[in-house]
């Protein structure tokens, strides 16, 4: 039945990223056996390499025809986010390094369980179908489960990683369930299905309401959006601080996808409704985010908090349900990786292996003894808070205006307004660093070749989005425009 | 008529599920539990579903209960420390469940079912759903399989990264 085969479209070619990814891992996995304990870094190299590169690989596997039974569709939208996905695991794995040599954590699984979480992002971004969504997102979230508690001896990283393990199970299950409905309601768990049959009904069904709010549910806890949140400061306090990067970049992202593609391609016929539920949500989330990181006294602690302001940020622009709101998505998540990610590759660097340098207060007077670092750190908290001349500024901007372009003046009030109340914490870390003398003299650890790497690069990334932002914004906006036509 | 078995077996599974989660006695649960299983697989079989219902048998009743029964004997759980360590969460958590139990039941009753039909094809219908099901993994879900796939190696591997102890130290 060769017809019926072709209707399949199983064509390889659109998945060629996750093939090579799949390969690379495996292939550490393997070596992982011979690497004597003391060199596992060379897995860690090799690990950059493949995904170095698989990077040109997922940017130039376009193609919008649904393949694999509808399950895949390697669009624009997807070899962008792939992209992000990438780079920020390249960036994790290179200032891991160190940290697992500096931690005494010599262990070859951390580094492919990295790859197979990207992996995971990357099915996400990919699907098209509800099937293939959660085994992505399933995927990435137990290779988080594992990275997260992977210093089992201690008990922070432990307590953070059965929070994250148990609330990371129940979002699924909320999840699960929400698909349920929506498979009741419809009869296909295709995104394309769906929205065919839910613009065909006259009437709004209340199955399909109830799933929208339990999908939503779900993936507010990928995101960690406001009530959703709780689980995410402990697991990133617990984490490898690398690993608190990469969850708060890649999976953040890899959740925005989906929520995205799922709420833009599947429920454009209820946007009345699901629309009134993110508003609150993402003020919610933006007001608590920046409020709670006032007071924390960890730095991981605050920059999680952080997170979640910035989530609700994005979260605006999913409701504005426009090209320019959801480009502004993407655009943000592409900077928030060079930033974030920059800011933690300080924090690894400056930490030590009894747990100095993880409170605010140990930054003090940094940039005295260590110019640079001070410098590089000051910049990306600058660009968290949304500063010109840094990309932080040109993504809340983008994500703004197109509020406002769409009349949502009070949202955009509040989100201009959390922004300020967020300026006061980042603001405070950098005057310790500039204000204050240092207490002690303490031995400060030298800045490794891979750390200048990723700190020349992310610091690269974020003042380039933020001078000349037009060519990222002009690609976000193309792979962007067919979901809106 | 076939409703009746359908409420004689749903009632049981509620029964004993309740019973789970009332029972002091931690390998009293988990048979309670496997009653709860049986019942649901009964379920399956009357949505001719024989594959489901056998899968549920082999792998819920007879793996996962093994694997409980396995870790109450290992962790010898006794029935003192089975005791209530809730911190008034049933203050909070009763109320929010019972509105979301009313709100899922209104929906369930007051709305309009609009819900087409699946892909009920006569194959399926006449008992032949397990052969169908293998086309239909093999074919339309061929991808989410094969990442199926790696999910399980991820999770075997992690699994053993959290239990292995490093030995040299």
């Amino acid at each position: 039945m060769p017809s019926a085969l072709n209707a399949l479209n199983l064509n390889f070619s659109t998945i060629w990223p996750e093939i090579i990814l799949t390969a690379v891992a495996i292939i550490i996995l393997v070596l992982d056996f011979f690497v004597k304990k003391e060199n596992k870094s060379i897995l860690g190299y090799l690990s950059v390499l493949g995904l170095l590169a698989v990077i040109p690989v997922a940017a130039m596997t376009v193609d919008p025809a649904p393949s694999f039974g509808g399950m895949v569709r390697a669009d624009g939208f997807s070899a962008f986010f792939n992209v992000i996905f990438l780079i920020s695991a390249v960036f994790t794995v290179l200032i891991s390094m160190d940290y697992m040599e500096k931690m005494n954590i010599q262990r070859g699984e951390y580094y492919y369980l990295t790859l197979f979480a990207t992996l995971g992002m990357m099915v996400m971004a990919s699907a098209n179908d509800f099937v293939n969504l959660y085994v992505g997102l399933e995927t990435m979230a137990i290779s988080f489960y594992v990275l997260v508690a992977i210093r089992v001896d201690n008990r922070k990283s432990v307590e953070g990683a059965l929070k994250y393990f148990v609330l990371g199970a129940l979002s699924s299950g909320i999840l699960l369930y929400g698909i349920a409905f929506a498979y009741g309601f419809s009869g296909t768990t295709s995104l394309t299905g769906i929205a065919s049959i839910g613009s065909r009904l006259s009437s709004q069904s209340p199955f399909l309401l109830l799933a929208l709010a339990l999908i939503i549910v779900g993936f507010g806890f990928k995101i960690a959006a406001f009530p959703f949140h709780s689980w995410s400061p402990d697991a990133y306090e617990g984490a490898p601080v690398p690993v608190a990067g990469f969850l708060s970049v890649g999976s953040k992202a890899a959740a925005f996808a989906v929520f995205v593609r799922v709420f833009v391609a599947a429920f454009p016929a209820f946007h009345g409704h699901w629309v009134d539920l993110l508003w609150i949500l993402s003020a919610a989330t933006m007001v608590y985010g920046s409020v709670v990181a006032i007071s924390q006294k960890n730095i991981v602690r605050m920059l999680a908090y952080s997170s979640i302001a910035h989530a609700g940020v994005m979260l605006m622009g999913l409701l504005v349900y426009n090209d320019i709101g959801s480009a502004g998505i993407l655009y943000y998540l592409l900077v928030y990786t060079f930033m974030n990610l920059g800011a933690f590759a300080v924090i690894t660097m400056f930490i030590r292996k009894d747990g100095r340098g993880s409170d605010l207060s140990d930054y003090r007077g940094l940039a005295a003894a260590r110019p640079l670092w001070a410098f590089f750190l000051a910049l990306f908290l600058l660009s968290l808070a949304g500063i010109p001349p840094t990309g932080g500024f040109t993504a809340k901007f983008f994500i703004l205006a197109a509020a406002i372009n769409a009349r949502y003046y009070w949202l955009a009030a509040i989100g201009v307004l959390s922004t300020v109340i967020a300026l006061f914490f980042y603001a405070k870390v950098i005057f310790y660093m500039y204000m204050n003398e240092r207490a002690d003299a303490e031995d400060l650890p030298v800045m490794g070749a891979t750390y200048s790497v990723v700190l020349i690069l992310t610091a690269i990334g974020t003042v380039i989005t933020g001078v000349y932002p037009a060519p990222f914004m002009d690609i976000a906006l193309k792979v962007i425009k067919p979901f809106f036509m | 008529m076939e409703q009746i078995p359908f409420f004689i077996f749903a009632a049981i599974a509620v029964l004993s599920a309740i019973g789970v989660i009332s029972v002091k006695n931690a390998v009293h649960g988990a048979f309670y539990l496997m009653i709860t299983l049986l019942q649901v697989a009964a379920i399956f079989i009357l949505l001719r579903s024989p594959f489901l219902a056998a899968v549920q048998v082999f792998i819920y009743v007879g793996a996962v209960m093994v694997l409980f029964l396995f870790a109450v004997m290992v962790l010898d759980i006794g029935k003192e420390e089975l005791r209530e360590t809730f911190n008034q969460q049933g203050v909070i958590a009763i109320p929010a469940v019972l509105v979301m139990l009313a709100l899922i039941g209104y929906m369930i009753i007051g709305g309009k079912v609009l819900a087409p039909a699946g892909n009920l094809t006569d194959d399926v219908l006449i008992g032949n759903s397990t052969e169908v099901l293998g086309k239909e993994l093999y074919t339309k879900y061929l991808f989410p399989f094969e990442v199926v796939s790696i999910l399980l190696l991820i999770a075997l591997v992690g699994a053993i990264v959290l239990v292995m102890k490093d030995r040299k130290r």
